[in-house]
């Protein structure tokens, strides 16, 4: 029965989050402490759960039946059990920092911001333990429809733009593709539940599972498999918070989530080794990493970057899922949680940027190094551990995802991972060498708040620690494949 | 003898006598709340009436009654079984919450000295349906028929009052109207002279051994295409969107809401109950008539909607695509694709009777047709209507959490049973492209700037609530699936079953 509230606080604590915003809307500074606080809750209870999802107690909360044999409820996978914590872990410092990005900015309509915000949290929460199939892609649909106001925030003609593709890409997909093979998946097997090794064996048509593959990997248009990753740069006219902890964290992730989700719970990874389904797929995702790495250098645009690495990242992810081999899947597993703390440092810092002097464009940031050393250290770290040098945390998912490939004797995909790490060195690393070595060309000024400043230290900090203290999240990740 | 009198035994009789006595009643009293009082007693009433039926049904099976005692296959036979019942809760339901918005709504639509009029042929309109849907007798349906579109249409014409584009929509919609009825009673006169019987139970029975004689395919198909007429599907459809456009906003409401779906509902009971064992000609009927003019009707109304700048017509499209969507449910001929039709004509008509509410409660506060622009900044000017608004358009798209997922999944998975893969592709793919429209309601009302001339509009309670209610239901009916989806699986099989069983 405790372990069962547990969940209940956990997503109950971002909903009543988004609530409470709206009413204390005229008390600010009561109203930008909420989101610390729900996410300092919600938090808690990720941790307590994980707990004990490794001692191998069920975490589980019913509700109640949404049809006949289905039900509307949450049950706590290992898998499941990462992205929630990285969702809510996260969220405490993206709390932090959004009220000083906000403030620091100006930014207009903040309630509504505040509290889409935490409707996104509760979203991606409910997708990271959603118990069944039609359960994820419920709240996976949520989280599309509760982001488009954080997208369109600004409201100006090309933000509305954008956030109509957003919604177009993400929306559309998903419903062409996914809920389709969502159908398809429950008519054969007459059930949607996530099943340990999957539930298609013996009762799908194996010469059809390659489609059916491919139905998901498009459909799940959040993972950004090209071509449907058009959404992402596009999604970068967000205000930086967004973008840091929903476009590089709880949305994409939620996407890779519930592809890596349907390979192991759905599928099963011997189902897929089995029918060959991922054959093509898995060059898709490989053209994927290296095509978005080569767009990536050519952008002059800090975010626009980083989004590109971001869909570079995704396909790691993915790759690892339909490689479908134990370590593969421990990898990509890991690196939800690794590119993730990476990935919002690196976002944290380009926003830093933007507050302190409004700079936005890699070629302005020349000789601004000593203004805001610790800002480019910080971003200096992130990129490293992106592309996976030790001491960061990023070097053990990589690790482990090469590993994967060598085990599955795929050795041209062992190469892309190698090239893909240089591509990532060469425009990751750029911004941070402009910054030090290049001369100013222009005095500027930085003013970057303290509320900041301060969330980008801890998630740097996080970063080196995951690299020491990483066993508790590979026993999880090993408990996703045995 | 007294038994019989009593109000329980008599109320699939009384469910429509009272409110056609209440009609004139309505008519007669010259003081317009008073006139609603009748209307809302006798709207009470029939919710009253049909909820207690449909209890009675889901406990006890189908109610057989004899109306004057008169016994089939000479008197009129009322049926009341899973599949009218859940049509009259459906009915009187949004009948009693169309009636609660009417109040405001007619009061500033229609002028003063026809107000108590218009809740006498309100009355006699809902009456008619009730009617439409319970009766078991042919020709005692063509009664209905004509009763119910000749209210409507006047109800339709009494939008002259704002626009006099209204006279013309309701003309069309008398004069085609009158066609789909003719064509109705050719078709059962030819039943008629080759069975010799009006009660549709009998002429089922007759019919099955018939199967292959002309007349009665003729027959049948004079019958079908009235009825498409008065279900307004593609392209039967033409007077629907000028008269959902011009007619009074509560009237929209009553017609979105009852009007056609009494008639799908005949529609689905002829096709699948009479012509139950006529399965090549059924069969044709479906897979060459009603498919492709669904997917016709899905697309052309969809695109329609999406240029369309006038929202009231805009809506009127979209119900035209929604139809779409329930006849494809019908086409497949399936109990499951019955069941999915069933389920999505309950929630499009709280769908659609909520978006109308909403559109009319604008251009009743701001006194002027509701123009795409006109919706800026609503959020900021009406944040009641725009979070209703809000939620319902969101259900028209089928978002999770809300009934028109329900119906979305449920259609989807029927086609899926009968193994046609296109037509799944174009309902996932036209679901998408009504986002076209949606989303650009959505985008006025919340992502721009009220204009500078629009004021502070003052939200009124009794323009508000019947919409609130309808908001509400949408999302707890999309949570809290059971009513819906029992009610029309029971539908499905009282539809499909009846005659194997």
């Amino acid at each position: 029965m405790f372990e069962t509230n547990l969940i209940a606080i956990a997503l109950l604590s971002p909903l009543i989050v988004a609530l409470f915003t709206l009413i204390f809307k005229n008390s600010k500074n009561l109203r930008d402490s909420l989101g610390f606080i729900g996410a300092l809750i919600s938090f808690y209870a990720s941790i307590k759960i994980s707990i004990g999802v490794l001692n191998h107690q069920s975490q589980s909360l019913f509700l109640f039946h949404l049809f006949k044999n289905l039900e509307f409820s949450f049950n706590v996978t290992p898998l499941g059990a990462i992205f929630g914590l990285v969702c809510s872990g996260l969220w405490i410092l993206a709390a932090i920092y959004s009220v000083g990005y906000m403030r620091g900015n100006n930014e207009k309509k903040q309630t509504r911001f505040y509290s889409f915000y935490a409707l996104s949290i509760f979203g991606a929460l409910c997708v990271a333990w959603s118990s069944n199939l039609l359960l994820l892609f419920i709240f996976y649909e949520f989280l599309t429809f509760a982001t488009y106001p954080l997208v369109a925030h600004k409201e100006t003609e090309q933000s509305l733009k954008a956030s109509r593709l957003y919604l177009g890409i993400l929306v559309g997909s998903s419903l062409l593709f996914f809920l389709p093979a969502i159908i398809w998946v429950w008519y054969s097997t007459g059930t949607l539940n996530f099943v340990h090794g999957g539930i298609l064996t013996n009762s799908f048509n194996p010469g059809y599972a390659p489609i059916l593959l491919m139905l998901f990997i498009f459909g799940i248009g959040k993972a950004a498999i090209m071509p449907l990753h058009w959404w992402l740069p596009a999604a970068m006219v967000a205000p930086t918070p967004v973008s840091a902890l929903l476009h590089a964290v709880a949305v994409v992730k939620a996407g890779v989530f519930s592809i890596l989700m349907v390979c192991c719970y759905i599928f099963g990874i011997d189902f897929i080794s089995e029918t060959n389904s991922s054959n093509i797929l898995i060059w898709i995702a490989c053209f994927t990493i290296l095509m978005s790495s080569i767009i990536a250098i050519q952008k002059d645009d800090l975010k626009a970057r980083l989004a590109y690495s971001t869909v570079s990242q995704l396909s790691y992810i993915v790759l690892g899922g339909l490689i479908a081999t134990q370590y593969s899947v421990i990898g990509s597993s890991m690196h939800i949680m690794m590119h993730a703390v990476g990935k919002i440092t690196l976002f944290f810092c380009a926003g830093a940027i933007y507050v302190g002097a409004h700079l936005t464009k890699i070629s302005q940031l020349d000789g601004t190094g000593k203004k805001i050393p610790i800002i480019y250290i910080a971003f200096a770290i992130g990129a490293l551990s992106i592309i996976g040098i030790p001491p960061m945390g990023g070097s053990w998912s990589k690790f482990y995802l090469m590993m994967g490939a060598a085990q599955s004797m795929l050795t041209v995909v062992i190469i892309i991972l190698i090239i893909s790490s240089v591509l990532n060195a060469f425009y990751l690393l750029e911004p941070v060498f402009r910054a030090f070595y290049n001369l100013p060309k222009e005095n500027i000024e930085f003013k970057v708040p303290q509320l900041v400043t301060i969330p980008i230290i801890a998630s740097t900090g996080l970063i080196i620690l995951l690299f020491f203290f990483y066993s508790p999240l590979l026993s999880l990740s090993m408990m996703v494949v045995k | 003898m007294i038994e019989n009198l009593a109000i329980e035994n008599n109320l699939p009789a009384l469910q429509v006598v009272v409110p056609l006595l209440l009609a004139p009643i309505a008519a007669l009293l010259t003081v317009p709340f008073l006139s609603w009082l009748v209307a809302m007693a006798g709207a009470l009433f029939c919710l009253y009436s049909s909820i207690t039926l449909f209890l009675k049904v889901s406990s006890g099976g189908t109610i057989n009654y004899y109306m004057g005692g008169w016994l089939p296959p000479y008197g009129i036979e009322y049926v009341i079984d899973g599949a009218s019942s859940f049509m009259i809760v459906i009915i009187s339901f949004m009948g009693l919450i169309a009636t609660i918005y009417a109040y405001t709504s007619l009061k500033f639509e229609i002028s003063k000295n026809s107000q108590s009029k218009v809740y006498g042929m309100w009355l006699l309109a809902l009456g008619g349906l009730l009617g439409l849907v319970t009766t078991g007798d042919a020709f005692n349906l063509f009664v209905f028929l004509e009763i119910s579109s000749l209210s409507s249409v006047t109800l339709v014409a009494l939008g002259a009052n704002k626009d006099k584009r209204a006279l013309t929509a309701a003309f069309n919609y008398l004069l085609i109207g009158a066609v789909g009825a003719t064509f109705y009673v050719i078709g059962v006169g030819l039943l008629y002279s080759v069975t010799g019987t009006l009660n549709i139970a009998d002429l089922t029975i007759k019919l099955s051994e018939l199967s292959d004689n002309n007349a009665v395919k003729a027959g049948v198909s004079f019958i079908i295409i009235g009825l498409m007429v008065k279900a307004a599907i593609y392209p039967l459809h033409i007077w629907l969107p000028a008269a959902y456009t011009f007619a009074p906003t509560a009237v929209s409401v009553l017609l979105t809401a009852t009007a056609t779906k009494a008639a799908l509902y005949v529609l689905a009971r002829i096709l699948f109950t009479l012509l139950s064992n006529a399965d090549e000609f059924t069969h044709i009927i479906l897979q060459w008539v009603f498919l492709p003019a669904s997917i016709i009707a899905i697309f052309f109304g969809t695109i329609r909607a999406i240029y369309e700048n006038d929202i009231k017509k805009l809506l009127a499209f979209s119900s035209l695509s929604q139809i779409g969507y329930i006849t494809i449910g019908l086409s497949l001929g399936t109990a499951s694709g019955i069941m999915a039709s069933f389920i999505h004509i309950a929630n499009h008509s709280m769908m659609k009777a909520a978006l109308f509410m909403g559109i009319g409660s604008i251009s009743i506060l701001s006194n002027q047709r509701v123009k795409l622009n006109s919706l800026q900044g609503l959020g900021q000017s009406m944040p009641i209507t725009s979070i209703c608004l809000t939620i319902v358009i969101l259900s028209l798209l089928g978002l999770p959490l809300t009934i028109g997922f329900i119906s979305k999944i449920f259609l989807l998975k029927a086609v899926f049973n009968h193994g046609n893969w296109p037509v799944l592709f174009i309902i996932v793919l036209t679901s998408f492209l009504a986002m076209g429209y949606a989303w650009k309601l959505i985008e006025q009302i919340w992502m721009k700037e009220p204009n500078e001339n629009s004021i502070k509009f003052i939200e009124k309670p009794s323009l508000y609530i019947p919409m609130i209610v309808l908001a509400f239901l949408n999302i707890v009916l999309g949570i809290y699936t059971f009513p819906v989806v029992n009610g029309a699986l029971k539908s499905s099989e009282a539809i499909f079953w009846k005659v194997l069983s």
